[in-house]
């Protein structure tokens, strides 16, 4: 098979990378591999289990399910971006740690990066729609309840 | 002051790095020169192998290398039996464990065939497309009691059956009571668990530096210090030349202690051949065929009652999958066994299994390891009793409870950590009722029946069970005190999200007078401490943490030793917290513990003879046996009687594991542990063909639950303590999955009135769809 590469450039954390890419490199490896950036953690690499969620133009996506090339030119954000600079903690990430809402730590990039784009969304959840946001991210560890509670809590203190 | 942290719950100190995406786990592991395997695996579960050829592979662009059973030379073996069958009189155990690579015939789908080296996985994977392969398909060894009859297709064709282990244990005599039985309840009860599946899949790095003369592997295993002892005898090496790092691991649950992994096996030996580090990383797909699963058992029980309700003796003949070899001897099985008896009086048992061979995945033990099983048969026994009795199903379990004054409480078989089955500790009465007022269960019946008039259909479940936890030989611990202040812990097993960092910490916090977030925890890194066997059998916190307490109390001792000597005062007259040593009621005379350290470290000058440099101590912990964790689970659910969808509206845990370190940790490991329960009992199946195909190799398929599926769990504690450990503890890991499976057989029959309908659950998992079969011919 001819190897068919492309150059191509993508922001990420508000970081311009440009690079050179196989066509086939999935997001979630170039972003791991390539960048270094392996915080976003790859879990099934059939869309399941939210594992590798990344935002694309603040949108969450599965990163095991696109190709780098097909980043080209948008902004995506990893859960290396999420807290402030000065390694402040967003008040999800804050949450999660006061209610246990992880164990392993495996799913929680995918989860923080799903959730967080939820309570953009959705300033004022009720339970059942915040089970509803996460429903596409599976964790084997913490029966969901205490990142339920995590999401309750990060919205009611982002409400100010 | 210091506040003491032991029983409060303290906010991890391992989050940080897992919440900004900072933590090390397996596949961020990047090295100079690394290369990529991939495995070429068996798609078909029993066959012989006619050809394989790799030549086409090899010509690949990027291929660096590929190995087949034959290239290992010497180095192919089975692998060690990593857990000897018991000392049981007339057992008998057919010992075939694993090989790196198939050779002559494959005996599951998912063994490895051909490993491949390349510049990168994407080529790796490329080139198993190339290698050209013959198989001889035989017919598949699936369902075991198929497998036991003459004529059955051999898994291992040296042996004359497929049977792996056939063991009995009795207590008293069975015949003799239930000769004197006013009833006997008698069923056939199976019980599926499924894989563990953790989100992140198993992984190897082998790093051979020759220069060094040093290997280094980084494993997602539970057991780094076996892993590194076997390596080293398996590759020529002497311990001390081998490094094995379990880095964060993202969830184990029982399958990633399974040592040897063929993958394990493989990548150190290659990295060798070629002084190359090497990475692979499992996929999901490989993840269902190459990782092992529990499964399946059949139990053919009955029960010997009094009509009061009285147990006086239950039997019961068991087949046990135990997949296409044995590494792990008998351990399922025999917690299946040893738990069926759970916390009740049964004064005569006869208990037989025969551990069957299949062409199917290793089986080995995930959370609960067995013990759902047991436990499942006990609970559904107790429920048909209580039927046919006309007792009141809590009724008929308080009636039978092993009474607070029995303890300790020997059931006289022996469990799997070879020791007789005993029960340190425990009051069972008031778990049950504890579980049965937060459930509601004297007003359910009203609730139900308002509930029916409207045309909706509630079900109550209450189960109970016993977790033997805590089991040895032993762990071990080395706590430090830095100069900087900061106390640092190493301990040998290894982690995988059970809050090690922090509830080792606030052990030694307390005794060192030390924050939590000054203590520094390693786990799982073999030059850091070098014995321990390992995470299992719900032992962390009982057996390491017990050693970091013995060890922190020894430190705490040569630090007022020391500071004693630096003011000339009694060791009485000071106290040790906020990181110092001060004398009492003189705050402002104290050294920092840091500067103790340093102290202890001279640079010149004359010792005393006997004198251990450093404020350290390293210090072991063997209990005499496992502690007996108990617990009762209650379930209130809503069913829609055509969909057969389930809805549950409650769900209470009370439960009783000594002395607590952690209440914030030990209620997520108790969610966790539900949550993986109720996906066993409803959702979770692994489906396989006649063939030994599992059909459903997806986590599009395969169910695990997710936030929809699982509850919140109201938790309620009850202590008593162990006395097998200064501490008090016993192990909590596994409590909240083992017991669920009765609890939603029982909760759906009452929803659906299916005892009136003359339908009995007795199987482990339901669905919806199965429901449905079980149910279309019953009467409305």
């Amino acid at each position: 098979m001819d190897i068919d590469d492309h150059e191509i450039t993508i922001s990420v954390n508000g970081v311009r990378y440009q690079r050179r890419v196989e066509s086939r490199m999935l997001l979630s490896d170039f972003l791991r591999h390539d960048l270094g950036l392996a915080g976003t953690h790859v879990g099934c690499e059939h869309g399941v289990c939210g594992a590798c969620t990344v935002l694309l133009d603040g949108q969450p996506v599965r990163s095991c399910l696109m190709f780098a090339v097909q980043a080209e030119k948008h902004e995506i954000s990893t859960v290396e971006g999420v807290a402030g600079g000065d390694g402040e903690y967003h008040p999800l990430q804050q949450a999660m740690h006061d209610h246990h809402g992880l164990q392993c730590g495996y799913c929680t990039p995918g989860i923080l990066m799903t959730m967080t784009a939820f309570l953009e969304e959705n300033r004022s959840p009720s339970e059942e729609e915040v089970r509803e946001a996460l429903s596409g991210n599976l964790c084997r560890c913490t029966g969901y309840q205490n990142i339920v509670d995590a999401v309750m809590a990060a919205a009611k203190r982002m409400r100010g | 002051m210091s506040t003491r942290t032991f029983g409060e719950p303290i906010k991890r100190n391992e989050d940080r790095r897992l919440l900004t995406g900072q933590a090390l786990f397996i596949d961020d592991v990047e090295l100079p020169g690394m290369l990529h395997a991939a495995f070429l695996r068996s798609q078909v579960a029993h066959a012989r192998i006619r050809k394989i050829d790799v030549s086409r592979a090899l010509r690949r662009p990027g291929v660096v290398a590929a190995y087949v059973a034959d290239d290992l030379g010497d180095y192919w073996k089975p692998g060690p039996l990593l857990v000897p069958p018991p000392p049981i009189a007339g057992i008998v155990f057919n010992q075939r464990t694993q090989v790196p690579l198939a050779k002559n015939k494959v005996r599951h789908v998912g063994e490895p065939l051909v490993i491949v080296i390349a510049e990168s996985r994407y080529i790796a994977e490329d080139a198993l497309d190339d290698i050209d392969i013959e198989l001889e398909q035989l017919p598949a060894v699936v369902d075991i009691e198929q497998g036991l009859k003459a004529g059955s297709a051999l898994v291992h064709e040296d042996l004359d059956s497929n049977v792996s282990a056939h063991v009995r244990q009795t207590k008293g005599n069975y015949a003799t009571a239930a000769a004197k039985a006013d009833h006997i309840i008698k069923r056939q009860f199976r019980y599926e668990h499924g894989i563990s599946s953790p989100i992140e899949t198993r992984g190897v790095v082998a790093q051979w530096d020759k220069r060094a003369n040093q290997m280094t592997i980084w494993d997602t295993t539970q057991a780094p210090v076996f892993i590194r002892n076997g390596l080293a005898g398996m590759l020529g090496l002497s311990e001390r030349q081998v490094r094995v790092i379990a880095p964060f691991v993202g969830g184990g649950f029982g399958p990633k202690i399974m040592m040897f992994y063929p993958e394990e096996v493989l990548l150190p030996w290659v990295s060798m051949k070629l002084n190359r580090p090497i990475k692979w990383i499992e996929d999901r797909l490989e993840h269902f065929f190459a990782t092992t699963h529990e499964r399946g058992q059949i139990h053919d029980a009955e029960m010997a009652l009094t009509r009061d309700g009285r147990i006086l003796g239950i039997k019961d003949v068991f087949l046990h999958d135990g997949g296409a070899y044995d590494p792990y001897g008998l351990t399922v099985p025999i917690n299946s066994q040893c738990t069926l008896l759970g916390p009740y009086v049964v004064p005569n048992y006869d208990s037989t299994f025969t551990q069957v061979f299949t062409n199917l995945t290793l089986v080995t033990p995930y959370r609960g390891a067995g013990r759902q099983h047991g436990v499942f048969v006990m609970e559904r026994l107790l429920d048909f009793a209580a039927h046919e009795l006309n007792i009141d199903r809590a009724e008929i379990r308080r009636r039978n409870l092993i009474p607070a004054d029995a303890f300790p409480y020997k059931n006289e078989i022996i469990f799997q950590d070879f020791q007789p089955l005993e029960y340190d500790s425990g009051n069972y009465e008031p778990v049950l009722d504890m579980a049965l007022k937060a459930i509601g269960y004297n007003a359910f019946r009203e609730e139900q029946a308002a509930a029916r008039r409207q045309g909706r259909h509630l079900g109550i479940g209450v189960a109970c069970y016993v977790e033997g936890t805590g089991i040895g030989p032993y762990e071990g611990a080395k706590v430090q005190v830095q100069s900087n202040g900061k106390v640092s812990i190493a301990t040998g097993i290894g982690t995988q999200g059970q809050g090690h960092f922090t509830v080792f910490a606030q052990i030694a916090a307390d005794q060192l007078g030390v924050a939590v977030t000054d203590v520094d925890v390693v786990t799982g890194d073999t030059d850091q401490f070098y014995w321990g066997a390992g995470t299992f059998a719900s032992r962390g916190a009982v057996v390491a943490g017990n050693a970091v307490n013995e060890a922190s109390k020894v430190v705490r001792k040569k630090a007022l030793k020391l500071a004693s000597d630096l003011f000339e005062c009694a060791e009485e007259d000071l106290v040790l917290e906020d990181g110092k040593v001060s004398i009492v009621g003189i705050p402002e005379k104290f050294v920092r513990l840091g500067d103790l350290a340093g102290r202890a470290n001279p640079m010149r000058g004359a010792v005393q003879p006997g004198t251990e440099p450093g404020l350290e101590s390293t210090q072991y912990f063997g209990p005499p046996m496992g502690a007996t964790a108990n617990g009762v689970h209650a379930m209130i659910v809503e069913m829609d009687p055509r969909t057969f969808d389930l809805k549950i509206l409650k769900y209470v845990v009370v439960h009783d594991c000594g002395t607590v370190i952690n209440p914030m940790i030990l209620a997520g490991q108790i969610h966790g542990g539900v949550a993986q329960g109720i996906g066993n009992a409803f959702y979770e199946k692994l489906v396989f063909d006649d063939q030994g195909q599992l059909l459903n190799a997806s986590l599009a398929d395969y169910l695990l639950p997710t936030a929809l599926e699982v509850p919140r769990v109201e938790l309620g504690h009850t202590v008593t303590k162990s006395p097998l450990n200064p501490m008090g503890i016993k192990g909590a890991g596994e409590a909240g999955a083992i017991p669920v499976g009765p609890l939603f057989a029982q909760a759906i029959e009452d929803a659906l009135d299916l005892e009136r309908r003359g339908v009995e659950l007795l199987e482990i998992p339901l669905s919806p769809s199965r429901l449905f079969e079980l149910t279309r011919n019953a009467p409305g």
